[in-house]
């Protein structure tokens, strides 16, 4: 089997509000996978869905080959997750944490390891209460990964980072794919996506209105150029040109020159302008 | 920096692309649900001890009214040679267990459930039955480390008796285990009532409290009106306390009682009907998901 994660049709509703309303996706095995989306565009739902969290409307889920509306044991010991928002075992030390949680999987890894993995062997005899807000969400990655899972997902997990631990955390997770296991990623931030994921899915209305590599998400990568600078702007599909007449105009230096493609972040704010009706 | 970052993201990615197969899949056996739920009730008990609050909150109460009410009260109850001090000893043995259950539980599972605890544990392989394993772990050493502490307190210094008799001995344990298992299981079906974990201490305890002033813990039913003893009367606490007098306070103690007997049937008889109501409740109401989570 090529794909983790198989989705046809999936559809969730709340009483009145349809919030996924047919989802296809194919997550294939190794890859990083980010989910991009607004709040209640149907992203949480949807890898809620995927964690065996939440029952689904319709449609076919198949997580490692298994309906995650079943989840079994066999099956949670082969997947990580990640939580967004957890402050538990507060009074417990983090590697008192880590053991613990160890005992539950069949083939853990090294519980001492997994902290090592994650940059807490110095508060590893800390109280989880008195770690920071990113020294936490480490703790929540080694609980994710402790059980030596073919799949992790990772709800928005530098949500309130400041930049340096955001960037310190890319570390971790870019490690994470080196161990061969799938990730799902949810998250905000474009910038992200971009420096973690192979492949995003964007979701807006319930739908997944684009997918594909960072690079080349909704024609970005063959959308005009934007040459600009101090008395003007053009789009172009030749900047190149635009430059060199703009540079025998001035006689050498332009004033204020720039030239940029759109940012995923300027494709990412059209796609869930329009979403898919 | 941030070209050194990149670079490893890079490198992450490249590697995550070539690299073809993936983790082997586990080949050893799942740990049993036992084992984890006693695992799961030494990290529980860890946690409960080292939270100051909720170990003056369920533990220290009790013990710190019985030292209260044994200075403030020291004569005896004329006519049976049993003192004040003795009839708050076994009072309040029948308060702490419901407080270890009760109230330990139902604060301490909406805690679990507002926290993130419950939905962690969900997406673990850990069977569902570990985690109330724990919980039972837990309550248990409570109770019975407060009940051996009041003991303690009333032998010591208020010349409680312990009884001499087996028989005795067999009543506090049938009353202990099923006041304790009512109690925790009423604990865990009320843990679903408050909204967060916050309003929770004031959602458990209150009930609480109002149970223990009309089930005869701090005042005798003498001084109570009738229809206040018939609400008491629906509730387990009443008759913990009344199975507990019964153990501490012996033949002497009957004559203080409504009917002048302990009635040690049918503290058997409504103690056990709360354990199977409570069952039925727990497995009916009990969320693993929070209200936010939907």
């Amino acid at each position: 089997m090529t794909n983790a994660i198989e989705v046809r049709g999936l559809t969730k509703r709340y009483g009145d509000v349809q919030a996924v309303r047919g989802i296809d996706l194919d997550i294939r095995r190794g890859e990083v996978f980010a989910i991009l989306g607004p709040n209640g565009a149907g992203k949480s739902t949807t890898v809620e869905i995927l964690e065996g969290y939440r029952k689904r409307d319709a449609g076919e889920v198949s997580v490692l080959g298994v309906d995650p509306g079943r989840p079994t044991r066999e099956w949670r010991s082969r997947i990580g997750i990640v939580l967004q928002t957890a402050n538990d075992a507060a009074e417990l030390s983090v590697r008192e944490t880590v053991r613990h949680f160890a005992g539950y999987y069949p083939n853990p890894r090294d519980p001492d390891e997994v902290i090592a993995a994650v940059g807490l062997s110095e508060s590893a005899n800390k109280r989880i209460r008195q770690l920071s807000g990113g020294q936490r969400r480490r703790v929540d990655v080694a609980l994710g990964v402790l059980g030596n899972p073919e799949l992790i997902f990772l709800d928005e997990p530098t949500t309130g980072f400041d930049p340096e631990a955001r960037r310190q955390f890319w570390e971790l997770i870019a490690g994470l794919a080196h161990t061969g296991s799938t990730i799902v990623l949810t998250t905000h931030y474009l910038d992200e996506a971009e420096a973690l994921a192979d492949r995003v899915a964007v979701i807006a209305g319930g739908l997944i209105v684009a997918e594909g590599e960072p690079a080349t998400l909704g024609g970005r990568a063959t959308a005009k150029a934007l040459v600009s600078w101090d008395e003007g702007s053009v789009e172009t599909d030749t900047p190149t040109k635009t430059v060199l007449e703009l540079s025998r105009r001035y006689d050498g230096e332009v004033p204020g020159l720039s030239v940029a493609r759109p940012t995923l972040e300027d494709v990412y704010l059209k796609l869930i302008e329009a979403p898919g009706e | 920096m941030n070209d050194a970052v990149n670079e490893s993201v890079s490198d992450a990615v490249n590697e995550t692309l070539t690299e073809t197969a993936p983790p082997a899949a586990p080949a050893h056996a799942m740990p049993s649900a036992l084992k984890l739920g006693l695992s799961r009730g030494m990290v529980e008990t860890k946690m409960f001890f080292r939270e100051k609050d909720a170990v003056v909150f369920t533990f220290a109460f009790p013990i710190i009214l019985l030292m209260l009410f044994g200075s403030i009260f020291a004569g005896s109850l004329e006519g049976t040679g049993v003192t004040v001090s003795q009839l708050y000893t076994a009072g309040l043995i029948g308060a702490g267990v419901m407080g270890a259950g009760f109230q330990n539980l139902g604060i301490g599972i909406a805690g679990d459930r507002d926290d993130g605890t419950l939905k962690r544990l969900a997406g673990t392989p850990m069977p569902r039955s570990a985690y109330f394993i724990g919980k039972i772990i837990n309550v248990l050493v409570i109770a019975f480390l407060e009940v051996a502490i009041l003991l303690a307190i009333g032998v010591l210094m208020y010349d409680l008796d312990l009884p001499g008799q087996v028989s005795s001995w067999v009543t506090f344990a049938w009353v202990f285990v099923l006041g304790v298992t009512a109690a925790a299981l009423l604990g865990t079906a009320a843990s679903s009532l408050p909204r967060s974990a916050k309003s929770a201490a004031a959602v458990i305890s209150m009930p609480f409290v109002v149970l223990q002033f009309i089930s005869g813990v701090f005042i005798p039913f003498t001084q109570m009106p009738e229809w206040l003893i018939n609400v008491a009367s629906v509730f387990p606490l009443k008759w913990m306390c009344q199975g507990f007098r019964a153990v501490f306070l012996g033949d002497d103690g009957a004559t203080l009682e409504l009917t002048k007997s302990y009635e040690l049937d049918r503290v058997a008889l409504v103690l056990a009907a709360w354990v199977i109501g409570g069952l039925v409740l727990c497995l009916t109401t009990f969320r693993w998901k929070g209200r936010r989570d939907g």
